[in-house]
Parts: C-alpha cells; structure tokens; sequence
C-alpha cells in the first residue's frame, strides 16, 4: 500500500517535471507580421511559403515575370525587422523575420547566400507594385 | 538644379534627338515616366521571341572614360559598387563589363572598346553547362541561373569573350534586384531587371553618346535603323555565334 502511494507520488512529480520542462523550453517564435494582410492566409503561407517563392523564382529566372505576389523581395520589404538603432537586421540576427522560425524548427535558408535580406533604401529600382 | 530646371533642359534634349531614347527621360511626376508604361511589358506577361534585345556601341564616340562600367558597378553592386571581395586578388574580382584597348601594330592606331557578354544567338556557354544554369531567355538575354549554377566554371573556359566571373568568397552587400553569391559564375545581363520595366541598361544611360540599346528584331527600332544605314561589326564573327552586341568604327 505504501509502496503504491510512493509510486504515485513519483509519477505525478515525474509529470509535473515533464510539463515544466515544455514551459522551460524554446519558446514557440511569434514573427512580426507585415502592414495589412498578407498575399495568402498565414496557415498557408506557414506550410507553402517555399513553393510559393520557388514557383515566382522560375517564372522571373526564365520568364521575366516581376508581379510581387509570392516574390521573396516582397517578402523581404513587408517584414523587415529593425533592431534598437532603426536598422535593418540581418539574417545572422535571431529577430530576422526568416530567421525566427527557420532557427526553431532547424531549417537553414540558402536564399540569402545571394540575395538581399534586408530592404535598401539605395535601391534605385523598388519594386512596382502590380496595380 | 531645381526640377523645373531639369525638366525643361530633358524637354530640350527630346526635341534636339529627337529619338524614343531621350523621351524617356521625360518625367510628368517624380518616378512617373511618360513612355515607359507605353515601352514595357505587361509585369505578369512572360518575355517572348518577337524582341531580341541588342546593343550598339560606337566605338568613334568612346572617349575612354569608363562611365559605363562604374555605371555597371554602381547598379549591379559588384567592383566598386560593393563593399564585398575584399580577399579575392585583382584578377579573380566580378568583372561583368571592362574597357579594352585594341591597336593595330602597323600603324600604331588604338581603339577603347567596353567588353561584356555578347548576348550570343548561339551562346557557347549554354552549349556546355553541365545543368543547364547557363540559359538564352527567348528574348535573346543569355543569363545564369544562380539557383542551379554549381559553379563549375566550364562556361568561363568556354566564352571565347572572357565575359564571365566567378565569385568567390561570401558575399553580403547585393542589391536586392541583383542577387549575386559565392560559388556561382556571373556576367553581364543587360540588365534584365531594367529591360523588364521598359528601361534601357545602366551603361547605356551612362553612355546616351556612343552606345544604343534596343530590339534588333524591330526593323523599325533605332538600333535596326542605325545598323541598316552604318552597319556594325561582330567581334570574332568566325566564331558564328551572332552576338547580340554589335560594334562600329571597328576598322583597321
């Protein structure tokens, strides 16, 4: 019988321990979101960004196509994270829009390897906005 | 100068050239341009085979000031318009356009030339890409693509016009419409990002005196017209390749 009561004891502090260790843990990232409504609804845009993006890549690579839509420098401008200064952050930075989920589920991005990852306002050619 | 200053002088200009190329200039309000809805492309139509975009340079007119290629450097952010490849040695450095000097030893008589990717109907750097990162767009524009590029440089050893580069080291300071990166070769690419909103490349609004950019496909465009009265010459034209940029003055 007290064996029993000692077993149950250890497995409510075994539990407790558990949850605390979730609580404890790395915190679910919260990215910024852009000004107005996002080009997709977040859960798809969450699951299907990278098809997105891919998809736009080829068109513009091969085809010349420059709509915003799913275009990772529209990306890029409607999320970029500024640090204490006013500058932009960089993807080396964990505030970086990418960066915050990207360093929680462990994925790297090569995007940035090459292209741009934060908006420059010396830019002589912004992107047009489709109309 | 103010801009009413500047827009009575780009007025001016129109009416003196008289070419499409001058209007362009002519601004109704700031980043609005008058022609340039009227030249460009629907943004989500894809490029097509009726244009093929060319470039005529005079070489009569070049004054050996390099304009063009700090114009170069300056929109595409390589050379001195990038604060990156502080490693690489001079000769390993992106190196999109650059001027050459041409002299016939008999006479002793030199010619300033800017060299950059020819735009090749024919382009022996897609003939030999393993992956087919090296491309022709249909509308004559031969450009890398970095995505699959896996930077084996057999497209360098290939372009009989040593127009391409290899970068390599990490790079940081792109322009966003200009991506470029380690380990993948680069060129020239008429600037695509400007032809697509309707705008001539970088070197040519540099160099308005000596150089035309336009569609060679057009018979009516001002390059065609100008090469239908002056001719122009295609460097290494044994090679068949029929390069899309095309020079004049060129005779020795």
């Amino acid at each position: 019988m007290h064996a029993m009561h000692l077993l149950k004891t250890i497995s409510m502090v075994v539990l407790l321990l558990t949850a605390m260790g979730v609580n404890a843990g790395v915190p679910i990232p919260k990215p910024i979101h852009g000004e107005g409504q996002c080009v997709e609804p977040e859960d798809i845009m969450k699951r299907n960004h990278m098809e997105f993006i891919l998809h736009q890549r080829d068109e513009t690579m091969q085809e010349g196509i420059r709509t915003s839509k799913h275009s990772l420098k529209q990306c890029i401008s409607c999320h970029a994270v500024k640090d204490d200064d006013g500058e932009y952050v960089h993807v080396d930075d964990s505030r970086h829009f990418c960066v915050t989920c990207h360093e929680y589920a462990a994925v790297s991005i090569d995007c940035f390897q090459c292209h741009a990852d934060t908006p420059r306002s010396t830019d002589k050619h912004e992107l047009r906005v489709n109309e | 100068m103010n801009n009413n200053d500047s827009l009575v002088n780009q007025k001016r200009r129109a009416i003196l050239g008289g070419t499409a190329a001058a209007i362009t200039g002519l601004a109704i309000a700031p980043g609005v341009f008058l022609t340039e809805t009227a030249q460009a492309r629907p943004l989500d139509e894809a490029v097509s085979s009726k244009q093929r975009w060319g470039l005529l340079i005079n070489t009569n007119n070049c004054n050996d000031c390099n304009d063009c290629v700090t114009a170069c450097q300056d929109e595409n952010g390589w050379g001195s318009g990038s604060t990156d490849e502080q490693k690489s040695r001079e000769d390993q450095k992106a190196q999109w356009i650059r001027t050459v000097k041409v002299t016939d030893n008999q006479t002793g008589y030199a010619k300033t030339l800017p060299m950059m990717c020819q735009h090749c109907e024919n382009p022996p750097c897609v003939d030999v890409c393993p992956t087919g990162a090296s491309f022709k767009r249909v509308d004559g524009i031969v450009l890398v693509d970095k995505h699959i590029c896996i930077g084996c440089r057999y497209c360098m050893m290939a372009c009989p016009y040593k127009a391409r580069s290899f970068v390599h080291e990490k790079l940081t300071d792109q322009r966003s419409y200009a991506p470029r990166g380690m380990g993948t070769v680069e060129s020239c690419t008429l600037c695509v990002h400007r032809v697509d909103n309707g705008e001539d490349p970088a070197c040519v609004e540099a160099c308005s005196s000596s150089m035309i950019f336009g569609d060679l496909n057009d018979p009516d465009s001002e390059i065609s017209q100008e090469l239908n009265r002056h001719g122009g010459t295609q460097i290494r034209a044994d090679l068949r390749l029929n390069p899309g940029v095309r020079y004049q003055g060129l005779n020795f």
